[in-house]
């Protein structure tokens, strides 16, 4: 077998394994423009009814509404706690800062079902009224290990001598963290609030179980799947929600490369 | 130039990390204007020394007063004195100028002045010119002068330098020297330079203070350090020092009479006479490589004293040759013969001489110390 074929079978796989990854959410778009209710093949005529009556559904918008404050209120929760953790961690020695640490971290290996349940048996018993608020804290909670990951990751590459020598030249603590610090992990910021918004957008089991009777895009997403006709307007949702992901991989990505470019780091070790 | 006047003072000063006692007494006087260097090896509590002066790390005890004032309760932003770090620290987000001016931020000057004097100290460091760049496209020597500016346009009382040439390569370190010490007599600010260098230390410095252990073990200028070690261990850090057993045979009226191995009998008076460690065993001599002359065997020479010996090994350095010598009358260490190392500089018309040439050690008793 030559070297030549034996690169032709592997582009072969590589093309099914991105099929396999994306064909699914190119669907998407396609039946969401489609003016048939059923969702097959052949296509029927073009129309952009379904985007229209998503627009018109006031459940999904409220659902809307809630999922993006949710999504917002948690990054920035988990990226504000995310960094003091970093910054700390990598900064100072404590006693049992490696155990906090590893406890900090472990929401993201624990299964979410069991972090959900057990925050509802506490609000409950605390006689805590669930609601969006209980929603952004169990976000958050969930988020905050990814946020610390990368943080972290940014705060350990910072010469500590920069902040000192800024307080050195006359700045205050505070000062020197505004000045210095923060420019100089702000990419690690924006990521973090990026994996944050998206991790909270799509989470489905604490929303469900955390959320009382306000309806999130996932649990929305949910209870339409059982019935068939609002399933095209899925599809249009879908489509949208593909998009904002996109745009808001890209505004995160050109940040950091221009965060990093001003910096003189090189262009890797991102999302993309 | 140095004046009296004390600009920094540290009185009975420690520092403890738990219970690791990293500075033990410290007493220690700087003079205004003077280029002055801690050295040692590292963990000997000379960056902590520095980074007490500044102001970030406290001091456990004792008192350190800058310009005769108490700096206790006095924050590293507010003290009268700017640090040069190892790294560098140069922010990397900010061009060139905007680094030199940080320290600026709360200056109520205009703004013009103020990037007229951000202008003058970037040509105070050679570095003219180069305001617009990017701080991150720096090279080493570059972002040092950078550094030296930053701290120097804000005029402090004192400039710390935490091995501020370490990072750089051998020709870059040489010239950034020379430039250091320009640039102090320029400036005429108190200079207080850590480095584990020794011939940095002795190239840069007006008096140089020595630590082993967080204690000061010698504090003295270049040459009297050079030339008279305080202690065995000083004499071991700085330059090359060759030790041979010797027992005393007198000490009357402040001069001892020693009996060295191959040297024979020597009298030394109490300028000569410097402590051994503790711990070491037995007494000894010491003496500088270049402080004895290789001379051929029938040549004349001007020393009053001469020893017979073998050479035992050339080092050939090009300007210099060293040469280990097997003196007659020394026996042998841990089975090896005893050798001494002698520098010979390689003028025009003297020959580098063999491996195991018979030679003769011409030399003079100032030139050795005691270690008792």
């Amino acid at each position: 077998m030559s070297i030549h074929s034996k690169g032709r079978g592997l582009q072969v796989y590589s093309v099914l394994y991105l099929l396999f990854l994306y064909a699914p959410i190119l669907l998407l778009p396609i039946f969401a423009f489609n003016s048939g209710t059923i969702i097959a093949f052949p296509l029927q005529g073009f129309t952009t009814d379904w985007f229209v009556q998503m627009w018109g559904n006031a459940t999904l918008r409220r659902a809307l509404t809630n999922s993006l404050t949710i999504a917002f209120s948690a990054s920035v929760l988990a990226t504000c706690l995310g960094v003091f953790a970093a910054r700390a961690s990598t900064r100072f020695k404590f006693p049992g800062r490696g155990g906090m640490m590893a406890f900090i971290m472990l929401p993201m290996v624990l299964p979410e079902i069991i972090v959900a349940m057990s925050l509802l048996v506490v609000l409950l018993g605390m006689g805590v009224q669930l609601s969006l608020l209980t929603v952004i804290l169990g976000h958050a909670l969930i988020c905050m290990p990814y946020a610390i990951a990368i943080l972290s990751t940014a705060f350990s590459s910072l010469d500590r001598s920069l902040e000192e020598a800024a307080y050195d030249l006359g700045e205050s603590k505070w000062g020197a963290f505004r000045l210095v610090t923060l420019p100089l992990v702000m990419p690690g910021i924006i990521s973090s609030l990026l994996i944050s918004f998206t991790i909270s957008l799509d989470e489905f089991i604490i929303a469900f179980f955390l959320a009382g009777n306000e309806p999130t895009l996932p649990t929305y997403i949910f209870s339409q799947l059982r019935f068939p006709r609002s399933i095209p307007v899925i599809m249009a949702l879908g489509t949208v929600l593909v998009l904002l992901s996109i745009v808001l991989l890209a505004i995160g990505e050109y940040f950091r490369r221009r965060g990093n470019a001003r910096i003189g780091g090189s262009p890797t070790g991102g999302l993309l | 130039m140095t004046d009296a006047k004390p600009m920094i003072e540290c009185r009975d000063v420690h520092k403890y990390y738990g219970d690791y006692h990293a500075l033990r007494g410290i007493d220690l006087t700087i003079n205004g204007g003077e280029f002055f260097s801690l050295l040692g090896p590292s963990g000997c509590g000379k960056t902590t020394l520095l980074r007490t002066i500044a102001g970030f790390e406290d001091i456990s005890s004792g008192v350190v007063l800058i310009d005769r004032r108490s700096m206790e309760d006095v924050p590293a932003n507010k003290r009268p004195t700017n640090m040069v770090f190892q790294s560098y620290a140069i922010f990397p987000h900010l061009t060139v100028a905007e680094n030199v001016a940080f320290g600026l931020r709360r200056d109520p000057r205009s703004k013009a002045d103020k990037a007229a004097a951000v202008e003058e100290a970037l040509g105070m460091v050679g570095l003219k010119g180069y305001g617009a760049r990017s701080a991150h496209a720096l090279s080493g020597g570059q972002r040092q002068r950078v550094a030296l500016a930053r701290a120097l346009i804000l005029k402090p009382k004192v400039l710390l330098l935490d091995e501020p040439l370490s990072a750089l390569d051998r020709k870059m370190r040489e010239q950034m020297q020379v430039e250091l010490i320009k640039l102090q007599r320029q400036v005429g600010i108190t200079f207080v330079l850590v480095t584990h260098d020794q011939e940095e230390a002795l190239v840069m410095s007006d008096r140089i203070a020595v630590m082993f252990e967080g204690e000061i073990a010698q504090l003295d200028g270049p040459e009297a350090l050079y030339a008279r070690p305080a202690t065995r261990r000083v004499a071991d850090f700085i330059g090359v020092m060759n030790f041979l057993p010797a027992r005393i045979v007198s000490d009357m009226s402040g001069v001892v009479t020693v009996d060295v191995d191959g040297l024979g009998q020597v009298e030394l008076p109490a300028s000569q006479i410097s402590r051994a460690n503790p711990d070491d065993d037995g007494i000894v001599i010491g003496f500088r490589p270049e402080t004895m002359t290789l001379v051929a065997v029938g040549a004349a020479h001007t020393q009053p004293r001469e020893t017979n010996a073998t050479i035992d090994e050339v080092v050939y350095y090009g300007d210099m040759t060293y040469y280990d010598l097997r003196l007659d009358g020394v026996g042998q260490v841990n089975g090896k013969p005893r050798t001494v190392r002698i520098s010979m500089r390689n003028v025009f018309g003297r020959d580098v001489q063999e491996v195991g040439t018979r030679t003769r050690l011409a030399w003079s008793p100032g030139s050795l110390v005691l270690f008792r």
